[in-house]
């Protein structure tokens, strides 16, 4: 068996702050996440905060659809998610069209830079074109100073145009995850 | 799980919204929205006509975000059936607002009655309470429903699940409005939000 190695137990990095800093000031109230390692101080963050309710999921999609519930009843959310379970919301992504809301996902890539699992490099290869053919803008984040600054036009673009929009947190930025035997 | 003495979803459905109040109310795609647009049209009723096994999702966050107003979610067992990881989901939330009623047909009406799992096997009161909605029941009868649309008003005791095994005919198509952001947009007009 193979042990795995979480992220290390260093501090976490200062853009994960800026993050959560960006999204109270959009007044984020609703934060519906499927766990990934690269969202996990973040998750952290919106779980002890007390203006936002973070509410994990089964599976991607669900997020979707709950967002629509919240805006129709006067809140903003934003999905957090890594890039496999883009998958997951393909049918539910044409809600941002149907019903122009304020659509925000925040997704941890995986499966392009020193990925060592196989199995995300698939999906991980498809996600921006995903969102593209979804007609949702993508946007990329690789270095730890151009986080704040992107996230911050995806939630202006999202919540001030309804313009659906999803924020790649690159591997690169995330660092690879490390498996060690 | 057949039973006898099945109930009419039209009949459930305007039983359940006739004194409705303030309530919102969802319809799962497919026959679920004909049975609320029968029931007459409404500026709190968000009606879906895709975005299968959404419902209940949709239906949570709106409970979130106004607790204080009684939300329910109208949708059959097939769309219940694709969506079942939401009754977790909605478990874990606690919204005392929100009531979930599925319209159980055994079938998918829509596609020409292929019999679905709740026919044979599955039991989605049973699913909904394993969730841990610990409120989940079966209805047998027009009584049991009335009560339920008393119940649904009260925004502390919830979440609550209820399967209504109703009569699979196929009834004539009440059509509601299509256009989503019309719907979506009258909806949050009449709680009383602006356009951006």
């Amino acid at each position: 068996m193979h042990a795995r190695t979480e992220a290390p137990a260093e501090a976490a990095p200062s853009w994960t702050g800026e993050i959560f800093s960006i999204l109270q000031r959009f007044d984020v109230r609703q934060v519906p996440y499927v766990p990934d390692a690269g969202h996990s101080d973040l998750i952290k963050r919106v779980l002890a905060s007390s203006t936002m309710r973070g509410i994990p999921l089964t599976t991607e999609e669900e997020g979707v659809a709950l967002l629509v519930g919240a805006w129709a009843g006067g809140q903003r959310g934003a999905l957090l998610m890594q890039s496999s379970g883009v998958g997951n919301c393909i049918n539910m992504l044409s809600l941002t069209q149907i019903f122009r809301f304020p659509f925000l996902t925040l997704v941890t890539m995986r499966g392009e830079w020193g990925e060592f699992n196989p199995w995300q490099v698939p999906m991980g290869s498809s996600t921006q074109a995903i969102f593209e053919l979804s007609g949702i803008k993508v946007l990329r984040a690789s270095h730890p100073v151009e986080v704040s600054e992107v996230v911050e036009a995806a939630a202006g673009q999202a919540y001030n145009a309804l313009t659906p929009t999803a924020v790649l947190l690159s591997q690169r930025l995330i660092g690879a995850k490390v498996f060690v035997k | 799980m057949s039973r006898t003495n099945l109930l009419d979803r039209r009949e459930v459905t305007a039983a359940l919204l006739r004194d409705r109040k303030d309530a919102i109310a969802i319809g799962g795609l497919g026959a679920s929205t004909y049975d609320i647009a029968a029931a007459g049209d409404h500026d709190r009723n968000l009606y879906l006509w895709g975005a299968m096994g959404g419902a209940v999702m949709m239906g949570l966050g709106m409970a979130l975000a106004q607790p204080d107003t009684p939300v329910v979610v109208i949708t059959g067992d097939g769309e219940m059936l694709m969506g079942m990881g939401s009754l977790a989901t909605v478990a874990l939330q606690k919204p005392g607002n929100l009531s979930i009623v599925v319209l159980d047909n055994e079938a998918y009406g829509e596609t020409g009655g292929q019999v679905s799992h709740t026919s044979a096997t599955t039991d989605l009161v049973g699913v909904a309470r394993a969730c841990g909605i610990a409120d989940s029941r079966g209805l047998d009868t027009m009584a049991e429903i009335e009560a339920l649309a008393i119940r649904l008003q009260d925004v502390s005791a919830g979440p609550r699940f209820a399967s209504v095994k109703i009569d699979p005919a196929n009834l004539e198509r009440v059509l509601s409005h299509r256009d989503g952001i019309f719907i979506l947009n009258r909806l949050r007009g009449a709680l009383g939000f602006k356009p951006i």
